[in-house]
């Protein structure tokens, strides 16, 4: 396996794009990122799309042919990958795979999503196909409600209040003020949080990442390619690629508060990467609704299982804690465009590793990861990143 | 009424029917795991070595959540409740509650299965039966 680099990357601003198309939001976020790696993208050898459900959203299929052909590089090899809200994280994967192969010298992985085209109700229709259509679906749950159902069983299981959990997106809504493409930038506050509308009991809005439209891209080149490409700094490599599945449906699973596939993918990842858990300097990872957040750090090994909550509370994921996380809004505040978000952490990541992160740059980071979960935990990718110059 | 390109079949219903009719489980004879509906092979361990099961109509609720905003084909029954039922043999089963108020739902609540309408496809679709729970009478 060959060295694997990210030399440019770029992505839309989250929102309601109420003028942008499913391909606009992607030749503008690949446009960005070919040239912030200073390259031609006649040199883009495939293109990997992460998206979840445009063919639900906008009648759309064969996002590969659609984007070489609106980008203007026919031929390019192009393919897309599906892993409900993980396809950016696994689009990513498989784009590491083909530059680390060797058969590949310069890709792009990318990831999109177009959620504002449909009605919030057909929305819900579409994200619960992460789960099992013939016996999750088939009873009327959402998505939402797949998640409250963990909530719920974690504090009674742990002993929790959910003022301790809520506080993760009071976390998140405050670092995502200073992020140029967050979709929120206001604070919120616990009371806010703990008084909005119930969604799916004891979810309430403000616990659960918003919809939005976004594309992210990022270029991935081999080391040979590296010397001869323009962009001499901001290079960083991939220490690790995993991803991990587990049992699909919560009701097949021993123990619903903890995501298996995140233990098995952190594990991997540690171990490909040549690093342990406290060389990591910062984290995205994906909290869709603020009990994830908490879950993930517990999974991670960050936390022991039923204290997750305590290191957003105490501090520990903050901007100067020990494991600084979701620092420019997490999915809660920068913004959830399913398909797209995997490849939005990993731009996170990467402003973090370049010291471009503005105000919420960590002092000195050189290693970040990022976590990316589809369905309950169904799928899980973790990637981890190394700033080489 | 709400036709969507993925529930709109007659066939995808007839080919689960006994499965969701009867409670069709299945119990994995190698590492114990019982899991509904029945499959070829084990979810956990990927064991062949499958027992088909008629489950336990009876069980206790093991968590639950009232949906508020609901996927579009459920969307005259919100709110609702669905749960993880837990049956007298330890299977565990995804469903909805009912003949219940929604706030008098509780966790080790003691249901029994029901024969219910679940979703409907449509004018022209079929209607789509199942299992749902209502507390034990």
């Amino acid at each position: 396996m060959r060295k694997v680099f990210v030399t440019g990357i770029g992505a839309t601003s989250i929102g309601e794009h109420w003028d942008k198309s499913l391909r606009d939001l992607m030749i503008e976020a690949a446009s960005r990122a070919i040239e912030d790696a200073g390259i031609q993208k006649n040199m883009i050898e495939a293109v990997f799309i992460g998206n979840m459900s445009s063919s639900i959203l906008q009648g759309q299929e064969h996002l590969g042919s659609l984007f070489t052909t609106w980008f203007g590089i026919p031929g390019c090899a192009a393919f897309r990958s599906e892993a409900a809200c993980a396809s950016g994280g696994v689009a990513f994967h498989s784009a590491y795979l083909a530059v680390a192969s060797g058969l590949y010298d310069c890709v792009i992985a990318l990831g999109v999503e177009k959620m504002s085209d449909v009605t919030s109700r057909d929305l819900s229709s579409a994200l619960i196909m992460a789960d099992d259509q013939e016996y999750t679906a088939f009873v009327g749950a959402t998505f939402v409600g797949l998640n409250a159902l963990v909530y719920r069983t974690y504090m009674n299981k742990f002993n929790v209040k959910q003022e301790d959990i809520a506080f993760f997106s009071v976390h998140d809504h405050y670092y995502a003020i200073n992020n140029p493409i967050s979709q929120f930038k206001f604070e919120v506050s616990l009371e806010q949080v703990l008084t909005s509308p119930l969604i799916a009991d004891p979810i309430r809005l403000l616990e659960c990442a918003p919809t939005g439209d976004g594309a992210a891209a990022l270029v991935l080149c081999s080391e040979r390619k590296l010397k001869s490409i323009e962009r001499r700094e901001g290079i960083v490599e991939v220490l690790a690629s995993s991803v991990a599945t587990d049992i699909l449906s919560l009701q097949d699973r021993d123990d619903i508060t903890t995501l298996n596939a995140t233990k098995v993918s952190m594990k991997s990842a540690l171990r490909q990467a040549k690093i342990e858990r406290k060389d990591i300097d910062v984290i995205e990872l994906h909290d869709a609704f603020t009990i994830l957040g908490v879950i993930h750090l517990e999974d991670m090994g960050f936390a022991k299982k039923g204290m997750g909550w305590r290191l957003v509370k105490e501090g520990e994921i903050a901007l100067g804690g020990n494991i600084p996380t979701n620092l420019m809004g997490g999915l809660k505040a920068q913004g959830h465009p399913v398909g797209a978000t995997g490849i939005y952490q990993i731009y996170d990541v990467i402003l973090q590793l370049r010291n471009e992160a503005g105000r919420n740059q960590v002092d000195n980071a050189e290693i970040g990861l990022s976590q990316n979960v589809g369905g309950v935990g169904g799928t899980v990718t973790i990637n981890i990143f190394k700033g080489v110059r | 009424m709400w036709e969507g390109v993925f529930t709109t079949s007659v066939s995808r219903v007839w080919r689960e029917r006994i499965k969701k009719y009867r409670l069709i489980g299945g119990y994995c004879v190698k590492c114990g795991k019982r899991f509904y509906p029945v499959r070829s092979f084990c979810p956990k361990c990927g064991s062949n070595k499958i027992k088909e099961i008629i489950l336990p109509r009876k069980g206790r609720v093991i968590s639950y959540t009232i949906i508020r905003t609901p996927p579009a084909e459920f969307k005259m029954y919100a709110p609702y409740i669905v749960a993880i039922v837990e049956l007298e043999d330890g299977t565990r089963i995804l469903a909805q509650l009912t003949d219940i108020p929604i706030n008098e739902v509780k966790i080790g609540m003691q249901v029994e299965a029901v024969f219910r309408r679940y979703r409907e496809q449509g004018e022209e679709g079929i209607i789509e039966y199942g299992i749902k729970f209502r507390p034990v009478l």
